[in-house]
């Protein structure tokens, strides 16, 4: 808060603690009065803002789902759509973000923005927030949002909702519904943030539709510069990009997934064979891991990697609900386990009761026979 | 080195079940544990400790009851703790519980290095840890999965990305969050667990840390739950019912005409 003309105004960094009711010694502020003050940064902020995360210049699917969303979000609000892009050498995807829909680009390159570090991208969002006051600001729910999204949140004094799996406008109050999986997804819940502003969320990756490709869109393209002496504190010294064991689940088309029904760790090698004939990677479940089996970098589920792909195959997976709770978001999910009570029946578009290793190498003959 | 490990009792999510009829969660008679990666966060606590020295506190928020999990962290060998409990704490979103957490951090003195498990299962925001970071003006690494140095002034991390993992020097003081692969928890201590029986865990109110009620608990948060309800089954569900070859054939023939699989160019 401060006094401007001798009135005092509510800034945007306003908490509604009330301890400025405490410090007035006139009495003459109330809370409500306070609140009201807040509710005009509800009036005040508008438009949609997307988080554009780039490694390497490289835009992850999630920015173009965010864009899609972001887009239709931005429609029933009647705003702009934004996008904001942090890095360095990374003006070039300002054409991509408005092919993708944005209607503004906020680019900060800078050399000291080549790595993600998250308090100097955190400083840099928060003052682009506090400048512009977006009314929601969405981001990709993946490792480097998930870490960045709540500090960022927190420098603008404002409630984030993580992963979720489902947005909508309540057009009447101007209020997103932030819809995600609680209670390791036993449960959903729909959460809105009546007053601070912007209305944050991290969503899932390969939850939201892309919009339609526009080629060649223009755009309003806003340059961002760093302030002279603005350093970051943490230093990335390596970046190792996946080798071996590292596998990127999150970003798989066709996951095929081992559990414990398997018998043992060569189970593993007829998971092998129908993801490598599906094109896509090898997932394993908490009980395979622990057992030994085979690496934790293919773990699937709450204490793993959450996955949505186009395409899942259970091969011998109960579906402890950790592990439901990291791919129930998968389009198609075909599962095979020998006992019609596992709880992956509960959520698989196509269930086999049956013993894996006939099911499976079938799957596998009938896969070539189509393929001639 | 001193560090604060964050943690939080939860009820233990792997036998929460699901009322069939109501679809709300049967909670009664499901044990309260002490959150799954704040065990990890414990455990790169002591494995620093072995390496440099120094002290590990731990630090929780929660009801009266949440003392219990403090105790158990003392039986793994941790030299003091403190609970933050208030009925104004009770509600808190994120937003709020970094504010109760931040004021607990500076009642304790502050610290080299807070690690934090990279998310609580019941809530799974992954948000408490930045978010404290932010508040206490810290540099912060989240999903840490390892470190390769630990010097006075700086630890030098692994930072587990989607696509491999980065190299991170962090200066300290500063916050990390871990996940599983920096160590599997070690059992508590017999030593431990003889201290634990006998200690008694500090609390800590609203009014001790100086927040008034306004910036803490339900009234202190900024995102309210509106809605609550059970997961839809999206889309069709379909039982092969058919001999366990047949099955096989059958279902990559429906995956072709669903086109979640191609044959063919």
């Amino acid at each position: 808060m401060s006094l401007v003309d001798d009135k005092a105004q509510v800034s945007e960094a306003c908490t509604l603690c009330g301890t400025c009711l405490e410090v007035c010694p006139e009495g003459a502020l109330s809370l409500e009065e306070v609140a009201r003050a807040v509710d005009e940064r509800a009036a005040f902020s508008r438009g949609v803002w997307v988080f554009a995360e780039q490694r390497d210049g490289l835009l992850p699917e999630v920015v173009a789902e965010l864009l899609g969303q972001g887009g239709r979000l931005a429609a029933d609000l009647g705003v702009e759509l934004s996008a904001v892009l942090l890095g360095h050498e990374v003006a070039g995807l300002a054409g991509e973000l408005f092919a993708l829909g944005a209607e503004t680009v906020y680019v900060a390159d800078d050399p000291r923005l080549q790595y993600f570090n998250d308090d100097i991208y955190a400083e840099v969002l928060a003052r682009l927030i506090a400048e512009h006051k977006p009314e929601v600001l969405l981001a990709g729910a993946t490792a480097l949002g998930r870490s960045l999204i709540p500090r960022v949140a927190t420098a603008a004094a404002t409630g984030l909702t993580a992963d979720c799996t489902g947005l909508a406008i309540d057009k009447q109050r101007r209020l997103l519904l932030q819809t995600r999986p609680a209670f390791g997804g036993n449960i959903m819940a729909t959460i809105i943030c009546p007053l601070a502003r912007p209305q944050m969320a991290t969503v899932q990756p390969r939850v939201m539709k892309k919009g339609q490709r526009q080629e060649g869109a223009a755009g309003r393209l806003v340059t961002v510069e760093l302030a002279p002496d603005q350093a970051a504190a943490t230093q990335v010294l390596e970046v190792v990009r996946a080798v071996g064991e590292q596998v990127n689940l999150s970003a798989a088309e066709v996951v095929v997934v081992g559990g414990r029904g398997l018998g043992g760790p060569e189970g593993f090698d007829l998971v092998r064979e129908m993801a490598e004939a599906l094109g896509g990677v090898v997932g394993a479940t908490r009980g395979a891991v622990d057992l030994g089996w085979i690496g934790h970098a293919h773990q699937v589920g709450q204490t793993g990697r959450t996955i949505g792909p186009k395409l899942y195959i259970g091969l011998g997976v109960s579906g402890a609900v950790q592990h439901l709770v990291g791919m129930q978001s998968s389009e198609v999910i075909v599962a095979v386990n020998t006992d019609a009570c596992a709880p992956i029946f509960q959520v698989a578009t196509y269930g086999i009761v049956g013993d894996l290793h006939e099911v499976a190498p079938a799957m596998l003959a009938r896969l070539k026979e189509l393929r001639g | 080195m001193k560090i604060i490990v964050c943690l939080k009792q939860v009820p233990d999510t792997a036998h929460v079940k699901l009322d069939p009829v109501t679809h709300t969660l049967k909670r009664e008679g499901v044990a309260a544990i002490i959150n799954p990666f704040d065990l990890f966060a414990l455990e790169a606590a002591l494995r620093l400790r072995e390496q440099v020295g120094g002290a590990i506190h731990v630090l929780s928020m929660g009801p009266p009851q949440a003392a219990e999990a403090i105790k158990e962290a003392i039986g793994y060998g941790v030299d003091e703790g403190l609970l933050l409990s208030d009925r104004a704490f009770a509600g808190a979103d994120t937003w709020a519980t970094t504010a109760a957490l931040a004021a607990g951090v500076r009642q304790m003195g502050g610290a080299d290095l807070i690690i934090c498990g990279k998310q609580a299962v019941d809530g799974d925001t992954a948000q408490v840890g930045p978010g404290l970071a932010m508040r206490l003006g810290l540099p912060q690494v989240a999903f840490v999965k390892g470190w390769r140095e630990v010097a006075a002034g700086h630890l030098v991390v692994e930072r587990q990305m989607d696509d491999g993992f980065d190299v991170v020097r962090l200066p300290l003081p500063g916050l990390i969050t871990v996940v599983r692969e920096v160590g599997e928890p070690r059992p508590p201590s017999l030593k431990g667990k003889m201290r634990a029986k006998k200690y008694q865990v500090p609390m800590a109110g609203a009014a001790v840390l100086g927040l008034s009620e306004a910036q803490v608990g339900l009234a202190g948060s900024f995102t309210q739950v509106v809605e609550v309800f059970a997961p839809q089954a999206s889309g069709q569900r379909q039982m092969i019912e058919a001999p366990a070859q047949e099955a096989g054939r059958l279902v990559i023939d429906y995956l072709v005409r669903d086109q979640a699989i191609r044959v063919g160019s």
